[in-house]
């Protein structure tokens, strides 16, 4: 309704009326008034102030016109910004829409559902910066340190045992030379009867596997090729390089190959806690001794998570923990609202979960789950202080999104204001389809 | 889309649905065992992974408090979570540090002075605003509550530039007042939203009561419409306090070092992240502990002031 119809209502007899009409307003805009100034002057002058200023140089003395527009899609630091804030719109709002519909599902089949709601809501009270050291911690590279690269090389190396002597190197000069793909092989060779000493130097003695033993000399046999492997080092010093003295331990489960003269491998063996090894039952002949590289070879040490190639992957992982809650949330919300009786009509009608799932629950959900999408999408367009604060500086630059680009153009040494300014009018426009999705929603909800 | 429909699709078609439905009835009335460990197996898979989920989201912040409980030198060498098994590397030697350190509790009150001003001039300007637009008459009232709806997604990035210049000239930049008035416009928006569409349900009759009691706009505002709003004013204000409370980018822009809260002291200290752990995980630990109380303490309200914007 429009204040102009009251105005027409009595002509001539309604001057008090009109008065009190009058008074009436003027209450009402002294109502509204502090809310418009600031409204005005903080938000509405700086949209016609940034599309201003879009339009000039640096200094803000040159009109360029739509030049910062063209020189967005040219600068090669902008073009990654736009490119990885793409990424960020087309993954992140998704998974999360996704994931929460999971488990806003799961969760009602549970008895311990608030509890479960409300952790995972928590990390929406923590701020970007917090949520940002939270990860940096999480996501260090060293697995001693950061406990996602623990978790991830704690399950690769049950699967694949983590080689025991990664630091070990052969004495030089005593009969043992590296070989291929990090491997040692003896210089000379052996047959049964024989005995070898494989000396090795280089490993701590408190990296010693638990176990081992100390190494003696081998006694020879006539039908095994018998032999020990050492660490050829007395602590405390002493001891003769390339021969088993006292005090020196034997190195444990090192694989031991006797190769023939072919370089096929003729037998395989494990050293024991002592270091000795022995190949019983081998055809009299000439082999040579390998140690194989899988003894030697550096341990795995996980994922770089902010290195450049996953740095965003990254972030985005670390938002996905701060706003699962909030999607999750207001899907569970929608579901209660569902009417149960249809649900119950389903289950009676013999539709498994699944079907109820996919036919009942995701239609009927669709307006709540096209909400949570939309108010994630704008928000994922504004991220800043995370990438700000997660990526190392090296990889700052690969991690740029168009909010800390705007901001590093503007005020983080580039200090272009005319490109600055566009990027923000950018951002501005990338919201505009939402502007008129909650502008509708809303008139909608209004008749 | 109702159930029938969604069902008539179905493979199985209308003659074989009346026999599924009987004989899940039957069931029902005779599950057997196999029925009930299949339910109770498929209920105990839902309970393990959530429980899973429930851990890895709880891992991150035990992450934090752990290491911000550690020396520098434990931190450098060992996982927090050796510190499960060897609790004596805990310690509260880092705050008792980061307490004394004078800058950081500068800024932890600057934070205060900043979170709590703005939380209280966006509700009172928006409970102005939100009664005028939705109970009293004035020219172009409907049309400017739709400008009012279109800023709500207005990305603050937009008033960096002009409004540092803008403040620059008034002597605001650098000051807490200034990060104050930012906040509060850019608040706004969704603060009248909220609070107009809020106080448009007081049932009619009850305002026009009051008013032909005689009671003029302002005492109605004051005696009726703040108390009936309660509910919607306690989720903005918590909103609104953790939106300003959890902060960095525009104080980043807007404060100096002496006006600057503690998302920006702490910010500064992220360069050498590896050997500031000391004061970081404390400080982030600071930093979150007053939001994540207020969490606990209002849930209900935190829940709806959070969702208020997106569902309605």
């Amino acid at each position: 309704m429009s204040p102009t119809t009251h105005r027409r209502t009595a002509p001539g007899a309604a001057t008090p009326r009109r008065r009190a009409q009058r008074r009436k307003r003027t209450i009402a805009c002294l109502f509204v008034l502090p809310a418009l100034l600031l409204l005005g002057a903080l938000v509405v002058y700086p949209v016609i102030f940034s599309v201003g200023r879009s339009l000039f140089d640096a200094s803000g003395t040159e009109f360029v016109g739509v030049g910062n527009y063209t020189e967005m899609f040219r600068d090669p630091a902008t073009l990654t910004a736009i490119r990885n804030s793409t990424l960020w719109v087309v993954v992140a709002p998704a998974l999360l829409t996704g994931l929460g519909l999971v488990l806003a599902v799961l969760t009602e089949k549970i008895r311990w559902a608030t509890a479960f709601k409300l952790l995972m809501f928590l990390p929406m009270a923590v701020s970007f910066l917090a949520a940002g050291i939270i990860f940096r911690l999480a996501y260090e590279h060293d697995p001693d340190k950061g406990v996602l690269n623990a978790a991830v090389v704690g399950v690769h190396d049950a699967f694949s045992d983590p080689s025991p002597y990664p630091t070990a190197r052969a004495r030089e000069g005593h009969g043992v030379e590296p070989g291929e793909g990090g491997s040692y092989v003896t210089g000379a060779t052996a047959g049964p009867g024989d005995t070898v000493t494989l000396g090795f130097v280089g490993i701590a003695p408190k990296d010693l596997p638990e176990g081992a033993g100390p190494a003696a000399a081998p006694s020879a046999a006539t039908e095994e090729l018998r032999g020990v492997v050492h660490l050829d080092f007395v602590p405390g010093g002493g001891g003769e390089a390339g021969r088993v003295d006292d005090g020196e331990s034997g190195l444990p489960g090192m694989a031991v190959e006797a190769l023939d003269g072919g370089g096929a491998v003729a037998a395989r063996t494990t050293t024991a806690a002592d270091g000795s090894f022995s190949f019983a039952g081998l055809a009299p002949g000439a082999y040579t001794l390998r140690l194989p590289g899988e003894n030697f070879a550096e341990p795995w040490s996980g994922v770089s998570w902010l290195g450049p190639a996953l740095v965003t992957p990254a972030i985005i992982g670390a938002y996905l923990w701060i706003w699962t809650g909030f999607a999750m949330v207001l899907i569970g919300a929608g579901l209660a609202a569902l009417p149960r009786e249809t649900l119950e009509a389903a289950r009676m009608d013999g539709a498994n979960e699944w079907q109820i799932f996919r036919r009942i629950t995701v239609p009927l959900l669709a307006p709540v789950l096209t909400v949570v999408f939309v108010t994630l999408v704008i928000n994922v367009m504004k991220v800043f202080d995370l990438v700000y604060i997660i990526a190392p500086g090296t990889v700052q630059e690969e991690a740029n999104v168009l909010a800390t680009q705007m901001w590093l153009v503007s005020f983080g040494g580039g200090n272009d204001q005319g490109l600055g300014s566009a990027l923000a009018v950018l951002l501005l426009l990338l919201v505009v389809p939402a502007m008129i999705f909650n502008v509708r929603r809303f008139r909608r909800s209004q008749s | 889309m109702s159930t029938h429909d969604t069902l008539e699709r179905s493979p199985a078609g209308p003659p074989a649905r009346a026999l599924a439905g009987a004989s899940a009835a039957g069931a029902r009335r005779r599950r057997g065992p196999v029925a009930r460990l299949t339910s109770w197996l498929s209920g105990g898979l839902v309970q393990a992974l959530l429980i899973v989920v429930a851990l890895v989201w709880i891992t991150p912040l035990a992450g934090l408090l752990f290491s911000s409980l550690r020396d520098e030198e434990t931190n450098a060498t060992s996982g927090w979570w050796t510190a499960l098994t060897e609790p004596a590397q805990l310690s509260f030697d880092n705050y008792s540090e980061l307490l004394a350190d004078s800058g950081i509790v500068q800024a932890f009150w600057n934070t205060v002075m900043i979170s709590v001003p703005t939380t209280f001039l966006v509700v009172a300007v928006a409970a102005l605003a939100g009664y005028a637009f939705a109970w009293l008459e004035f020219p172009g009232r409907d049309a400017v509550f739709l400008l009012v709806v279109a800023l709500l997604v207005v990305p603050v990035q937009i008033g960096l530039l002009p409004i540092a210049e803008l403040f620059g000239r008034l002597g605001l930049y650098g000051t807490i007042p200034g990060v104050v008035l930012f906040h509060v416009a850019y608040g706004l928006p969704f603060a009248v939203f909220l609070l107009r569409n809020y106080f448009a349900e007081i049932p009619k009759e009850m305002l026009e009561a009051a008013r032909i009691d005689g009671g003029g706009e302002a005492r109605i505002f004051v005696r009726l419409v703040l108390p009936l709003g309660r509910p919607a004013i306690a989720s903005l204000a918590i909103f609104q306090f953790l939106w300003v409370w959890n902060d960095m980018l525009v104080a980043l822009l807007f404060a100096n070092t002496s006006s600057q809260p503690l998302t920006v002291a702490l910010q500064s200290e992220m360069r050498q992240f590896g050997s500031n752990i000391g004061i970081l995980a404390p400080g982030a630990f600071l930093s979150l502990i007053v939001p994540v109380l207020v969490f606990f303490a209002f849930q209900r309200h935190f829940v709806q002031g959070v969702m208020a914007g997106s569902v309605k």
